[in-house]
């Protein structure tokens, strides 16, 4: 039969999506109370005294002092640990921080009450961006981080001065990407059920790890963790947002453990604003160094990452200064680095990974600086690339990282194939003669995916994620469960699993049933995020499916008299290779459990296997362009074309891996474009509605195009590289470029993401003044 | 603290009468939600820009955040709970399964109501019309192109 791998199956997941049938955590209330949290309206201050109304439920700081305080680590000297209580006690550093907690019957009652607790805070000069934040007399977010710095870390490799020294040409700029919000359609909530009988609490939340939350919030609240049950129902969105713990949910658990019942939070979209978490608020200084010919022998860079009020457990504000700091090179081949990264507290809502975490930004500095260094060497765009692209593998960068065969080049190469650029300068010469200002950018990038504890261990962490451990079972009549540690919500992996066994195994993906988001029913994991599910948890499945297949190609043997070896496995059947002989899947299943005493010597009765996998990582890449042209009078820009050729190896179902290029590239394009959380000077958030952070439409999205490389690698079992994340990370840098090449004849660079039309009008006047 | 009065309100969802008792206050997706049990209208921001609550009241799509149920006596409402008829998909959700027109799935019954609604007053919309159209809702997952692509298909069939 044609293997179940690579086709374009659609999703078991979709019927009860489509039907309403769905249960997204919001659907789970029925009997409980409801929460509303009472926030600081102030970035930065002295809680003085709490009021609340008579008779209404509340609880504050106090109540939950033998709480927390969170408390994330890395272990290591460039980083300094803060706390972050769990209801905010004696100061608050953020709009939005909890400083209370109201329960009532309704959502309704809950949130009037809620308007009459009064806190009494003794406000402070708040700290707000990286440039006060840095100031010498810039007040202190926290006491024991003095500079307001939490991470501050340096590499540095080779001769840098010396590089500098001997370039042709040192291009250097600044590079300001604003902060952004993961924005998934459904905010965050949680409903914490009470056992009555057993004093168990079971929490449904929306989230992406719920072993790890489980971990943290028996921790807390002062439980085992087998008193916590944690289950994440259908999601909707999460895109890293929902990875770190939600300080909201160990406050649900304690409320509903302190007062013996069922109570729900269910977050609000302005809460959502201010008070989940941001990202990529980043300034960067970049230089390099090149030679005559446009080869980059150094870099050196400083770059800083504002985290917000605290840091996000478990993965830490060091998460996008060290992948900023580690990353940044990309698929470059040069050995000369400098580099100094930071994360910068402030009094605004902590920073915590949003799809791509520093890499929308890294590659969006990479690839500035090589169309800017193509420009001062009046070279190419293409051409410098095609110098400097790693072709070797496995190459090691300036960082220590390993790249495993990866089609850098060929990808820039397809690309300028298919978006035919010397027909395209042609028509922007044409357009440029009638007023009209057309613009291409490239972006090419790697995407590092399914790297499990190896790499996380390089940080540090307290916390080390990393393995998948999967539980394969067939059951007595055939059909198969596959219990993951990983936990979608949205990337269809349940479909795609359940091809990759069908496989292993021969029966048809419909018998398969893939259990995830419930610590009772699957083993320890850690979660979905950094583009690394199909990669570690699928590899241990096939891991594990290849067990089981050897258990029932023993039996298979045993029963019809032949070799082990020459058993094969197809369309629900065991048949011995080059005979008419063979056995159905299911008849071997009956006879593991029910017959026992026919199975083969040693073996155990039952169809039960477990496989842990825990890869070092590998890179999938691509390659995007994007084609603009920009309305010098508004600063408005208007996507024409968007390509991207990419390669993440061996694609399990095609359809769902466009699927997730078109969404990682629209994230990317609104990044790029759009999206920005912005605070006043005094701290306060402005942008607390949907109508305020636009995000795009399918307006505003072109049609995109993608054309697929597949390398396969053996740094990967199943053949997969993992593909969540790279649309995001490549296109703003093919945005952002596509608009300073169509403004390069008026002079204008940017190095900017949002190019809202403001900053490109902005940037158009001052050439204009200059 | 006084409890607002309470209003018994009959609503018409999907043919079906619920007669509930709701505070003047209480929005009509919280209603269709909560007191008739049909969680499948989704709240993604209940300040009218997301659409994922949109469903048709006198088959024209709405924002059920934006109303209240107290103003809601007389019409006629569809949720997506009433587009199937049992195991059978309707055209619309049919071709948002076979084109991967959703991901998470917490849109995407607003998408189909829009867009049911929408079809079934203009059938052959022009691709121009229906991006405008389609404008009117938020997706993160998807990018938006299996969306139109799902609709486009979903037209053709409906208009058979």
């Amino acid at each position: 039969m044609t293997p179940w791998v690579g086709r374009s199956m659609p999703r078991s997941e979709d019927p009860p999506l489509l039907k309403g049938d769905g249960r997204y955590v919001a659907d789970l209330t029925a009997g409980a109370a409801f929460l509303k949290f009472v926030r600081s309206p102030v970035p930065h201050g002295n809680i003085v005294g709490i009021e609340t109304p008579d008779g209404a439920i509340v609880f504050t700081g106090e109540d939950l002092r033998d709480v927390g305080p969170l408390r994330p680590m890395l272990h290591r000297a460039d980083y300094t640990p803060v706390d972050q209580p769990i209801l905010a006690r004696d100061r608050v550093r953020f709009v939005g921080e909890p400083i209370a907690v109201v329960v009532s019957d309704s959502m309704a009652t809950a949130e009037d009450l809620a308007e009459q607790v009064f806190a009494d805070i003794e406000a402070h000069d708040p700290v707000i961006g990286l440039v006060s934040a840095l100031d010498d007399n810039a007040p202190l977010v926290h006491r024991d981080a003095p500079n307001n710095t939490l991470v501050d870390t340096r590499h540095e490799k080779g001769n840098v001065d010396e590089a500098f020294a001997k370039a042709d040409e040192v291009v250097e700029f600044r590079l300001r990407s604003r902060r952004q919000s993961a924005m998934p359609l459904e905010a965050r909530g949680s409903v914490a059920r009470y056992d009555k009988r057993t004093g168990r609490i079971t929490l449904f939340c929306s989230v992406q790890a719920p072993h790890v939350v489980r971990t943290i919030v028996a921790d807390l609240v002062g439980i085992p963790e087998s008193q916590l049950r944690v289950v994440a129902p259908d999601v909707g969105g999460a895109f890293g947002q929902k990875y770190c713990v939600a300080i909201e949910d160990i406050v649900t658990v304690w409320v509903a453990r302190h007062l013996q019942r069922t109570v729900s939070w269910i977050e609000d979209r302005r809460e959502n604003f201010m008070s989940s978490f941001h990202s990529r608020d980043h300034e960067y200084t970049i230089r390099g160094a090149f030679d005559g010919d446009g080869r980059l022998l150094a870099l050196d860079a400083d770059l800083l990452c504002d985290v917000g009020a605290y840091s996000c457990y478990p993965v830490t504000s060091g998460v996008e200064p060290l992948m900023a700091m580690a990353d940044l090179p990309g698929p470059y081949d040069f050995q000369t680095y400098r580099v100094r990264s930071r994360g910068i507290t402030t009094n605004t809502c902590p920073m915590a990974p949003y799809r791509g975490v520093s890499r929308p930004v890294i590659t969006l500095a990479m690839e500035r600086l090589m169309d800017l260094a193509a420009q001062r060497l009046g070279m190419d765009s293409v051409e410098i690339r095609r110098r400097n692209l790693i072709t070797e593998f496995p190459y090691m960068s300036a960082t220590g990282i390993t790249f495993d065969e990866g089609t850098y080049l060929q990808a820039l190469e397809r690309a300028v194939e298919m978006i035919d650029v010397e027909g395209f300068r042609l028509r922007q010469r044409e357009a440029r003669s009638a007023g009209r200002y057309l613009g291409i950018g490239f972006s090419v990038f790697s995407e590092r995916t399914g790297y499990g504890t190896p790499a996380f261990a390089v940080r540090d962490m307290d916390v080390t994620p990393g393995y998948e451990t999967v539980d394969l079972v067939m059951d007595p009549s055939g059909f198969v469960e596959v219990r993951i540690g990983a936990s979608p919500h949205g990337q269809g992996l349940a479909t795609s699993m359940a091809q990759l066994i069908g496989d292993e195994l021969g029966i048809d993906p419909q018998n398969i049933r893939v259990v995830h988001g419930d610590t009772d029913r699957t083993p320890y994991g850690w979660g979905t995020f950094a583009s690394r599910s199909m990669v570690i948890s699928g590899g241990a499945a096939k891991i594990a499916a290849t067990q089981l297949r050897e258990k029932l190609a023993a039996i298979a043997a045993e029963e019809l008299e032949a070799s082990p070896d020459d058993v094969t496995f197809d369309a629900g059947r065991a048949t011995v290779a080059g005979t008419d002989l063979g056995i159905e899947i299911s008849t071997l299943a009956r006879i593991a459990y029910h017959s026992s005493q026919k199975l083969p010597q040693g073996c155990a009765p039952g169809l039960v296997t477990q496989a842990t996998y825990d890869p070092t990582g590998t890179f999938s890449n691509a390659c995007h362009v994007a084609i603009v042209e920009v309305d010098v009078e508004t600063g408005a820009v208007d996507l024409e074309r968007f390509l991207v050729v990419e390669d993440a190896g061996v694609l399990i179902n095609p359809m769902i891996a466009d699927g997730q290029v078109h969404g990682g590239v629209t994230q990317g394009i609104a990044g790029a474009l759009y999206e920005e959380v912005i605070y006043d000077e005094s701290g306060n958030i402005l942008t607390t509605s949907l109508l305020d952070y636009l995000p795009p439409t399918v307006a505003e999205i072109p049609a995109i195009e993608i054309d697929h490389l597949q390398t396969v690698s053996d740094a990967t079992i199943t053949g997969a590289k993992g593909l969540g994340e790279g649309g995001t990370i490549g296109a703003p840098a093919a945005v952002i470029n596509a608009i300073s090449d169509a403004l390069r004849p008026i002079g204008v660079e940017v190095n900017e993401m949002p190019a809202t039309p403001p900053r490109i009008r902005e940037l158009i006047r001052a050439t204009e003044r200059a | 603290m006084n409890q607002p009065q309470k209003v018994a309100v009959t609503l018409d969802v999907n043919g079906r009468n619920y007669e509930v008792m709701v505070e003047p206050r209480k929005t009509l997706a919280d209603t269709i939600r909560e007191d008739c049990g049909l969680t499948g209208t989704h709240l993604g921001c209940e300040h009218g820009v997301c659409g994922a609550c949109t469903i048709l009241a006198d088959g024209q799509p709405i924002r059920s955040c934006l109303m209240f149920a107290v103003q809601c006596e007389s019409m006629e409402f569809r949720t997506v709970e009433g587009l199937a008829k049992g195991d059978e998909l309707h055209p619309m959700q049919q071709a948002f399964w076979e084109n991967h027109g959703l991901q998470c799935g917490f849109c995407t019954p607003g998408f189909l109501m829009l867009a049911v609604g929408y079809l079934e007053q203009s059938p052959d919309p022009s691709e121009e019309e229906l991006r405008e159209v389609l404008a009117s809702n938020l997706c993160r997952c998807t990018g938006y192109q299996n969306i139109m692509k799902a609709v486009r298909q979903a037209a053709e069939a409906m208009r058979t």
